[in-house]
């Protein structure tokens, strides 16, 4: 099985987060497409870590181990950022990104 | 293609999954669907971890996306209690150019890499490279310190977290 | 007493600091004390010096007091040159200069305190300056000196800077001598491109391994003129002289008639081994002299401002010196120099004294018949009058008579020019003298209610002045005299490359009685014609109204420099600066301003603008480095 599929399955789901990162204004959706488009872009590499397994080399497990780190930093992203919507809606009484716009002054 | 083989029907399934539920994401005026879209789109690409042998990386990815990064989103959209219509709706035109600029990069990036020549993958050819024993070896060896470095990371967020919300 | 040398420019600048710091504080009399006390105790140190330097066997000495330029291969140390030349200038300059200070208490006395102040302030740092002039022991030395005099001539004569004429006449006396300066200072660039050194004893030694008529040393030769030519006013650089009347008449006395004017005979006296070398700049620097002897005496035979007739005789004076200069007789500059140091300082004095008299008054022809109200400065003006114009016995007929014997020697038609001068000299100083001090007063009533002879502080330097103007001739007595010319010896070790022209005794007896009687003659015409002179007001016609208007000089030069110098700055200005240069700059400016004014509307604060714009930049990007 080509890889190129897997590449393209994961520059659907990559376009589709970022698709949702321009169309929605809920700082929720946002932050979720984020994360899609970070596991679009794991998944891509366990695709590779298998492809170079499969081609003979013994090395290939760092990609997935690449995967773990990205997981990790995904984690700690999503704790602050949530944490930081939290905030803005106890604030405001709303999750609209544009709300943020205010900063601008 | 008369016979397709299993790996070949099950990649397709999942991948029509993930890509259903990821529009289903976007697509959602509810935010709670958009969730729960977003668990099944996680799944699939767990299964896809799976086909790909590596078995760490999908207990990993459920226990850690599925189980506690979801339900902390479900788990702070619950308690805002946001429904569809509290969400105004963007310009239209802004929407438009959003799904148009993301097709146009899903275009570029698929007519760039449609020709690219790179070893197949052997599906269903069994590795024990995605095993715990062989990724723990090496984490522990070659990246110690990116780990013991993400432990710092995590400290810090976790202090960041607490901070802001107790303001 | 060498050694502490250093002292005779270190007290007038010290009492330039006091008076200059403590303008607002000191009152005139402390001020008086300080202005005129550091220059006398600076001429009791130059007398110290000068009697030192006398003795028989005394070599020039060097005193250095710090390195001032070390550049690569380049030294100049901030030295002074003690030597007969420098003593005597310092004698000149320091004396006449106390003489001028004590005469400023007095004749300066209506200014406010601060005015006060300032005005010996500048005059002092005036002597300071001068003293390293003519103390330096390198050129560059020199030219600190030559632009500081320059500096305190502008101070002084816009002394009044209220009066928008008098700071016009400032600017011009500091233009004209920028020109010259320029001049100077190109010829140091070249003889330190050419020797290395600015060092008066390494220079001199090694001008003659040029040879004579070299380019080079012609070249620095010329240059060197053209700063004694803006410096002692010569033409072509002459009128700024007249003009610089504007400033206090004690500073005309002191700058612009005994010292700073006769800073470029001073150059060329100093770098005589250069000059001897250059024959043909030597007839340059004669003729030069000569044309500005007759062109500023003819002058000054129709003007009718007292001090304007003495600026044009000193122009012509100082004329009769470059002439001497020329012809290589360089003792008979310098000895001029000295008398005429005496007897125009004694001349602007007294003119000073009148002025001072009249209320302000300078016109001749509204005074008249002052000798019955101001006798000292009636009789000492005489003696200046008598020594300017050459009366034997007196100390300006014994310099004169050598410059003109000279003169003789090297070319018939230079000395009969300068005979004609001479006449004239004669004649327009006996006729300033009889139109002031003789026939009626032709003054305000209320003018001559005021008519008074001067204060002590005033006339007694005149009596000095009138006594040295007597006397001062004696150093020099001619060669047919049978007595030694002292002056001749004294300065023999600097002057080294002098060729004076001697002349057969029985032609040298004859040329001074010629020049004796036809000055008398003059004399007595000066006086059957001015000494009942009336005021008719008569418009001047002919060649007299051309004389009276300076020959059209200054309007000739108006419309040949100034004016087209003044079209294309103005062209500059606003073609190329306003609407070239500036026009660039401003329109970067604002089309800056206008594009960021436009681009800041795209910062809207949208997030989801500043992502969609980050999304299809990311496209271009991929778009560019995959396809292209």
């Amino acid at each position: 099985m080509p890889v190129q599929y897997y590449i393209f399955l994961s520059i659907a789901l990559f376009c589709i987060g970022v698709m949702g990162v321009l169309m929605r204004r809920n700082a929720i959706i946002i932050f979720m497409c984020i994360e899609l488009m970070l596991n679009a872009v794991n998944l891509l590499l366990v695709a590779f870590s298998k492809m170079w397994v499969d081609a003979g080399r013994i090395d290939a497990d760092a990609a997935q181990l690449f995967v773990f780190f990205v997981m990790v930093v995904a984690a700690a992203e999503v704790s602050v950022g949530l944490a930081i919507i939290v905030m803005m809606y106890r604030n405001t009484h709303s999750v609209d990104i544009n709300i943020l716009s205010r900063l601008k002054n | 293609m008369g016979t397709m083989s299993t790996e070949l029907m099950i990649f397709i399934l999942l991948s029509a999954i993930a890509i259903a539920s990821a529009l289903g994401v976007i697509l959602s005026k509810n935010p709670v669907n958009s969730v729960l879209n977003m668990i099944i789109c996680f799944v699939a690409i767990a299964g896809h971890y799976i086909m790909l042998n590596a078995q760490f990386l999908f207990v990993v990815h459920l226990i850690v996306y599925t189980g506690a990064i979801m339900v902390l989103f479900l788990f702070v959209l619950m308690m805002m209690n946001l429904n569809a219509d509290i969400e105004p709706q963007k310009r239209n035109w802004l929407k438009y150019a959003g799904a148009i600029s993301g097709g146009a990069l899903l275009l570029v990036l698929v007519g760039a890499l449609r020709e690219a020549s790179l070893p197949a993958v052997q599906a269903g050819s069994a590795t024990d490279i995605g095993l715990i024993a062989n990724l723990g070896k090496t984490l522990f060896t070659s990246y110690v310190v990116p780990f013991e470095l993400s432990s710092v990371l995590f400290l810090s967020a976790m202090v960041g977290a607490v901070v802001i919300g107790k303001k | 007493m060498i050694h502490l040398v250093w002292l005779v420019p270190f007290l007038p600048l010290l009492g330039f600091l006091i008076n200059g710091l403590g303008r607002k504080y000191l009152p005139k009399s402390l001020t008086g004390v300080v202005g005129s006390g550091s220059v006398l105790a600076a001429f009791v140190i130059s007398l110290l010096i000068f009697f030192e330097v006398r003795q028989p066997g005394f070599t020039p000495q060097v005193v250095t007091l710090f390195d001032f330029i070390n550049v690569g291969s380049l030294h100049i140390p901030f030295a002074f040159q003690v030597d007969q030349l420098s003593a005597l200038f310092l004698l000149i300059i320091t004396g006449v200069g106390s003489l001028i200070h004590i005469y400023s208490t007095s004749y300066m006395h209506e200014e406010s305190n601060e005015g006060f102040a300032r005005y010996f302030a500048y005059l002092n740092l005036f002597v300071f300056s001068m003293l390293i002039l003519v103390l330096g022991a390198n050129y560059v030395m020199m030219f600190i000196g030559w632009e500081g005099v320059g500096l305190c001539s502008y101070l002084l004569i816009g002394f009044w800077f209220r009066n928008i004429n008098f700071n016009k006449a400032a600017n011009k006396a500091f233009i004209m001598n920028r020109i010259g300066d320029l001049g100077f200072l190109l010829g140091i660039f070249l003889m330190i491109q050419q020797f290395g050194s600015v060092t008066f004893s390494e220079v001199f030694e090694k001008v003659p391994a040029l040879g004579e008529g070299s380019i080079i040393l012609f070249a620095i030769a010329m240059l060197l003129f053209v700063g004694a030519m803006g410096k002692s006013a010569q033409v072509p650089l002459y009128t700024w002289l007249p003009d610089a009347m504007a400033g206090p008449t004690p500073v005309s006395a002191l700058i612009h008639a005994a010292t700073m004017v006769t800073a470029g005979i001073y150059m060329v006296a100093r770098s005589n081994v250069l000059y001897s070398l250059a024959p043909y700049i030597q007839a340059i620097i004669a003729i030069v002299g000569v044309v500005t002897a007759l062109l500023a005496a003819s002058i000054a035979l129709k003007q009718n401002d007292i001090k304007k007739v003495l600026a044009y005789s000193t122009v012509s004076q100082l004329g009769y010196m470059f002439l001497a200069l020329g012809t290589g007789a360089y003792t008979a500059a310098v000895f001029h120099v000295m008398t005429h140091a005496f007897f125009k300082a004694l001349l602007f004095l007294g003119s000073g004294s009148v002025i001072h008299a009249m209320g302000g008054e300078q016109d001749i022809r509204k005074m008249g018949g002052l000798k019955k109200w101001m006798p000292v400065t009636n009789i000492t003006f005489l003696i200046g009058c008598l020594a300017i114009a050459g009366i034997p016995g007196l100390s300006g007929f014994f310099s004169k008579d050598e410059i003109l014997a000279n003169a003789f020697g090297y070319n018939k038609v230079i000395y009969a020019l300068a005979l004609i001068g001479a006449l004239m000299t004669a004649f327009y100083m006996f006729r300033l003298y009889y139109i002031t001090f003789s026939g009626k007063f032709r003054g305000t009533h209320e003018q001559e209610h005021h008519l008074h002879e001067s204060p002590a502080a005033i006339t007694l330097p005149l009596i000095i002045l009138a006594v040295l103007s007597v006397i001062g001739g004696y150093v020099g007595l001619p060669e047919v005299f049978g007595a030694p010319h002292l002056l001749h010896e004294y300065l023999s070790p600097v002057l080294v490359s002098e060729h004076p022209h001697h002349l057969d005794h029985t032609l040298e007896w004859g040329l001074m009685g010629l020049s004796t009687v036809l000055v008398i003659v003059m004399i007595f015409i000066a006086r059957g014609k001015f000494s009942r002179y009336e005021d008719t007001g008569a418009e001047n016609t002919g060649i007299a109204k051309v004389l009276e208007n300076k020959w059209y000089v200054d309007e000739l030069y108006d419309a040949i420099i100034v004016k087209p110098l003044l079209v294309l700055s103005r062209f500059f200005r606003d073609g190329i600066e306003r609407s070239g240069i500036d026009a660039l700059v401003n329109g970067v400016g604002r089309g800056v301003k206008w594009g960021g004014g436009r681009i800041r509307l795209l910062q809207n604060g949208q997030v989801g603008f500043y992502i969609f714009a980050m999304v299809i930049g990311m496209i271009v990007l991929f778009v560019i480095s995959l396809f292209l």
